[in-house]
């Protein structure tokens, strides 16, 4: 084999493993006369997504904007408190236990809450996004900014760098890749927030589907809802990871760079 | 920048009787980092401070550059009191610390950002600032290399740069914390010979901290050895090898012999300090 032909082996074995998958999958559905209603094949559940294509589009399409009106407030507020956690030492010592107990509570427990505060749909869908999302975010942002190399602030402090000046210049840039490593996490985990809420909280979405393909017993139907997350999670994921290489390209060196 | 600064009476750097302690309770227990450091240096001389690691160098260093301040005695740069940062002083460390983000080019440019007056005419001078950056970097042998980001270089074209950096706001003081600690001896020497061209063509005032012997009597015009916890100045010898020194004068008996003197001072502190330890 050469190298170009096991590069392309390498750039497509997730594609190759997902057919692989799906194919044995298939076989013993298949072979083993599974009843649909139980686990439908695969065949089965494509055939339900064309069916229901319309309905499955306008659950997704809710999802998503919703997922990302989360996860974009998880951004802005992820990284103030990460700046603010980041640059002051006592800010860091106050917050940052606080904030560890508060991850550790399923977010899905805050949704009942949530609906008494907001009432069934977008309200409680948006923060159950927002609350799983914001916390690697903010510890990435904090971490980058906390673990400047001393010589380097002394460097600019001998120059007469204010505080800002040492996070703005040094801070921040090096914190970017520490930043978007952290979006591929939160993104995924926000559509984890999303679909969590609406499976009890909403009328519309992803969640709903799920939950009103199950009670139905439609169960060709709740995959293809579980496929489509998947789907659009894993497209995100790719959009950030893309735009880490692109803006931070510095530090993945050791790819030939120049 | 004149070669030949005329002598001035009054030291350059001038401290009198400093002692430092790192904290309250450090001060409580009279335990201190560096203690009764009297020294004077003249405007443009180069000086070297040597000793055994943990004794209180880079202290030393930070004294200097008023990033800590004495707990006793008084430190006066250019006939002034330190009471911050001098903005008067570029500083290399034994890591080049780059950031990798930056072309090698906007690298050097970093303290002209930061330091005024340059500060508020970055934006309108930038292309002479560039031009004095390049012609900088052409100086110590990376011409050519403004646009490489400073992972492509190799570690002798990092320290390089590092030391660029330190120079770009014409400081009056350079300061060097074992700055060629980290290469091989090669690159090492080459290096000698980049910071004394340097100084020689600019005459600032250069403060080396080292453990190399060699290094410092090849360089500076007075190298102080430091004691260990405490650390306390102990031997003040005067270079009178004359320049502009080229590498072979390593090898000649004079230079040994002084290389040989200093190892003597320093063998003698550490047993000294061994047997305190037992």
């Amino acid at each position: 084999m050469t190298s170009q032909q096991r590069k392309n082996l390498e750039r497509f074995s997730p594609l190759l493993l997902l057919i692989a998958i799906v194919v044995v999958w298939e076989l013993i559905t298949v072979g083993f006369g599974v009843s649909e209603f139980i686990f439908p094949s695969p065949s089965r559940i494509w055939e339900q997504t064309l069916e229901h294509k319309a309905t499955i589009m306008g659950h997704a399409w809710r999802t998503f904007w919703v997922t990302m009106a989360g996860f974009g407030l998880a951004i802005v507020v992820g990284v103030l408190l990460g700046f603010l956690i980041g640059s002051s030492r006592l800010a860091y010592a106050a917050v940052y236990p606080l904030m560890t107990a508060f991850n550790a509570l399923p977010k899905a427990a805050f949704v009942p809450i949530l609906v008494v505060w907001f009432g069934i749909g977008v309200g409680p869908a948006i923060l159950t996004a927002f609350l799983i999302s914001f916390f690697p975010i903010m510890v990435n942002i904090a971490t980058g900014l906390a673990t400047l190399e001393p010589e380097l602030e002394d460097v600019l402090r001998v120059l007469g760098a204010k505080r800002w000046d040492v996070l703005t210049k040094v801070g921040l840039p090096r914190s970017m890749p520490y930043f978007f490593g952290s979006l591929k996490v939160a993104i995924t985990l926000a559509f984890v927030g999303t679909t969590v809420s609406e499976m009890t909280a909403s009328n519309e979405g992803i969640g709903y589907l799920l939950i009103s393909a199950g009670s139905s017993m439609q169960m060709g139907l709740a995959f293809s809802g579980l496929l489509v997350v998947g789907v659009m999670a894993m497209a995100m994921y790719e959009l950030f990871s893309f735009i880490e290489k692109h803006t931070t390209g510095w530090a993945h060196r050791g790819s030939q760079g120049g | 920048m004149s070669t030949n600064a005329p002598p001035n009476d009054a030291a350059f750097v001038d401290f009198d009787q400093v002692w430092l302690a790192y904290n309250e309770d450090l001060l409580a227990r009279k335990v201190f980092a560096v203690e009764d450091i009297n020294l004077k240096v003249q405007r443009g001389e180069f000086i070297a401070i040597v000793g055994p690691s943990g004794c209180g160098k880079s202290t030393f260093m930070k004294l200097t550059t008023g990033l800590k301040m004495p707990s006793m005695g008084q430190i006066r740069i250019d006939g002034q009191p330190v009471t911050g940062p001098l903005k008067i002083s570029g500083m290399a460390f034994q890591a080049p610390s780059l950031l990798p983000w930056r072309t090698t080019l906007d690298n050097v440019l970093l303290p002209l950002e930061i330091v005024e007056p340059y500060r508020h005419q970055f934006k309108d001078r930038r292309k002479e600032f560039e031009e004095r950056a390049l012609k900088l970097l052409e100086s110590v042998g990376l011409g050519g290399m403004g646009q490489k980001f400073p992972w492509e270089l190799s570690g002798g074209m990092q320290q390089r740069a590092s030391i660029c950096r330190a120079l770009i706001h014409e400081p009056k003081m350079l300061l060097l914390d074992e700055p060629f600690g980290a290469l091989d001896a090669f690159t090492r020497e080459e290096l000698w010979c980049t910071l004394r061209d340097l100084w020689e063509a600019q005459r600032f005032n250069v403060i080396l901290v080292t453990h190399d012997l060699r290094e410092s009597v090849f360089l500076a015009d007075t190298v102080y050895c430091m004691s260990k916890s405490p650390g306390r100045f102990v031997v003040k010898r005067e270079i009178q090898i004359p320049r502009t020194r080229e590498l072979e004068v390593t090898y000649t008996k004079d230079f040994t012999d002084v290389v040989h003197e200093l190892r003597g001072h320093i063998g003698a502190m550490r047993k000294a300090g061994a047997v305190i330890n037992q």
